[in-house]
């Protein structure tokens, strides 16, 4: 297999550049070179709050696009789906103007925003709204539950594979964004694990061990939340393209 | 009779609350995203017809445009995006759909196993895999390490030195990525295909190249055609490979065009109306190879 051979030298190149003591050594000069800790939970606040908010907001719209439809919101969703098509090139430049503007450079939320509310997320939770039977909506409905009670109450428990699939896909993404904290991420407090990878390289003589075990650092996270979701990711996404 | 009539009445009510529940839910999410996507590319068109800095922006008409044609690194940029795609998109595509196809097997064991190691690759950070990218093939890699112990090359070949060896590291590193990614898709499309179907052409004496050609390929046309739309997309914003494996080296002979937008606006003199039209540009192509592809994906139903 390509991929495993591949992922496997990458151990390699690990396992040659920290020859097992190492490890402490480069711990320490990662730690006194760049502001490490400060990175990893700046991305951290940063994925989590992002994931938390657009899963509520997004599957909210994916729901109520799909149970309420009609007419008029199915036009509103085919207009989100062009956004879908927007390089993130072509709004980079107008997104920083209006953030410098409003001072949200460096924040948590400045980095959050744009991301939030993603057409792709909106139909992943549309598509498997469909398949959440309307029965029950309306026994919910004669039991005495009001809208957002039938919504938090019902159909989240019952899509949870739907949002372990999309909390991988956005936590991922959030994690890994590189150009948008790059663009608005002007100061050193608040870069995140990427961007300080990739200062890493910066400069004349690299060090290798420190580097990979910066990557390392940065790969970790993902990994584990993969992990943990994997099953119920796959589900997920099955339901989603049904 | 008055009951029924204060009945419909009230079931009226509730009908119009539950739709307007049902906008209330959307709301959110289409203000974000026309705050976020529809308004900027707003401004980034009337951006992209001035020039100047900061305050002191003036009207330029079509002149960024006419000048991005006459600017060498962005034609440069322009082609390597479409050597990207032209090479990448379609192996990337295949082996997805055929590495999907052999983990459907019913008799393949490990399952699993193989589905995590393929789909792995997407949980690196693209930063992460692209400077690992970088290690791999520098002078004194892995690779190259390799290479001389089986004794094929004698000394070390720069690979990120050259303009073609170092597009085609970015290429096999953008196929290592991804592969996986569209994989899940194609599985998952493939869950919906009734195995019978597979039975019945094996009985009828299909080989198993026939099959696939013949059921496999125009069953899952959708989602090829949705994975074909997304890889386009993002082989055209490619940004992260070309800053961390070749930093859009050597000479700006892989450079990106959002790379160099990015260069454009916030690493030289800020010229945000020159990387406005620049993204605009970024912004056709996507929509008329979108729309193409749409158009072929139709005509074969």
């Amino acid at each position: 297999m390509f991929c495993a051979a591949t992922n496997m030298s990458v151990d390699v190149i690990r396992g040659k550049l920290i020859p097992g003591t190492a490890l402490l050594y480069n711990f320490k000069n990662l730690l006194t070179a760049q502001n490490v800790s400060g990175a990893m939970i700046n991305s951290f606040k940063y994925s989590v709050t992002l994931t938390l908010i657009s899963l509520c907001i997004c599957s909210l719209a994916g729901y109520g696009f799909e149970i309420f439809h009609d007419k008029a919101k199915d036009t509103v969703m085919s207009i989100l789906l062009l956004a879908m098509m927007v390089p993130f090139a072509a709004t980079m430049i107008p997104l920083f103007q209006m953030f410098s503007k409003a001072g949200l450079l460096n924040s948590t939320i400045g980095f959050i925003l744009p991301t939030i509310s993603t057409p792709f997320l909106i139909m992943l939770f549309r598509q498997s709204a469909r398949s959440f039977p309307h029965d029950i909506i309306e026994a919910a409905r004669i039991d005495g539950l009001n809208e957002l009670q039938i919504f938090y109450r019902m159909f989240i428990p019952t899509m949870r594979s739907t949002y372990a699939a999309a909390m991988t896909i956005t936590f991922m993404n959030a994690w890994n964004n590189y150009l948008w904290p790059k663009v608005i991420m002007t100061n050193d407090q608040s870069i995140t694990m990427p961007m300080l990878v990739a200062n890493l390289t910066e400069g004349y003589v690299t060090d290798y061990g420190m580097l990979m075990l910066g990557v390392l650092l940065c790969t970790i996270p993902t990994i584990i939340i993969f992990f943990i979701l994997q099953k119920s990711f796959a589900e997920g996404i099955t339901g989603a393209v049904k | 009779m008055n009951t029924g009539i204060s009945y419909s009445h009230k079931r009226l009510k509730l009908k119009t609350r539950q739709n307007l529940f049902g906008w209330a839910c959307l709301i959110p999410a289409v203000i974000l995203i026309v705050a976020m996507s529809f308004y900027p590319m707003f401004k980034a068109l009337i951006l992209s017809f001035r020039t100047g800095i900061g305050a002191k922006m003036t009207w330029a008409g079509v002149n960024n445009y006419v000048r991005m044609f006459q600017d060498n690194v962005f034609m440069q940029a322009l082609k390597n995006n479409f050597i990207y795609l032209i090479i990448q998109v379609p192996i990337m595509l295949i082996l997805a759909l055929v590495l999907a196809c052999m983990l459907n097997d019913r008799n393949l064991r490990f399952k699993g196993l193989f589905r995590t190691a393929i789909f792995l690759p997407c949980a690196t950070s693209l930063v992460s895999y692209a400077i690992i990218f970088r290690s791999l093939f520098a002078i004194d890699g892995f690779i190259n390490v390799m290479l001389i112990k089986l004794g094929i090359f004698k000394t070390g070949y720069n690979f990120l030195a050259f303009p073609n060896s170092a597009r085609a590291v970015i290429i096999i590193a953008l196929i290592w990525r991804w592969t996986g990614y569209n994989m899940v898709f194609y599985l998952a499309g493939l869950q919906n295909i009734e195995y019978t179907i597979y039975e019945a052409a094996k009985i009828d004496g299909a080989s198993s190249f026939q099959s696939f050609w013949k059921i496999t390929v125009p069953l899952l046309k959708p989602t090829i055609l949705l994975t074909a739309i997304m890889s386009t997309n993002g082989t055209l914003q490619l940004f992260d490979e070309s800053v961390n494996l070749t930093n859009g080296g050597p000479a700006n002979a892989t450079i990106t065009m959002s790379h160099y937008i990015y260069n454009m606006s916030f690493k030289y003199v800020p010229n945000f109306g020159y990387a406005a039209a620049m993204s605009y540009l970024i912004l056709i192509l996507v929509a008329i190879l979108a729309f193409i592809q749409m158009k072929v994906g139709d005509k074969r139903d």
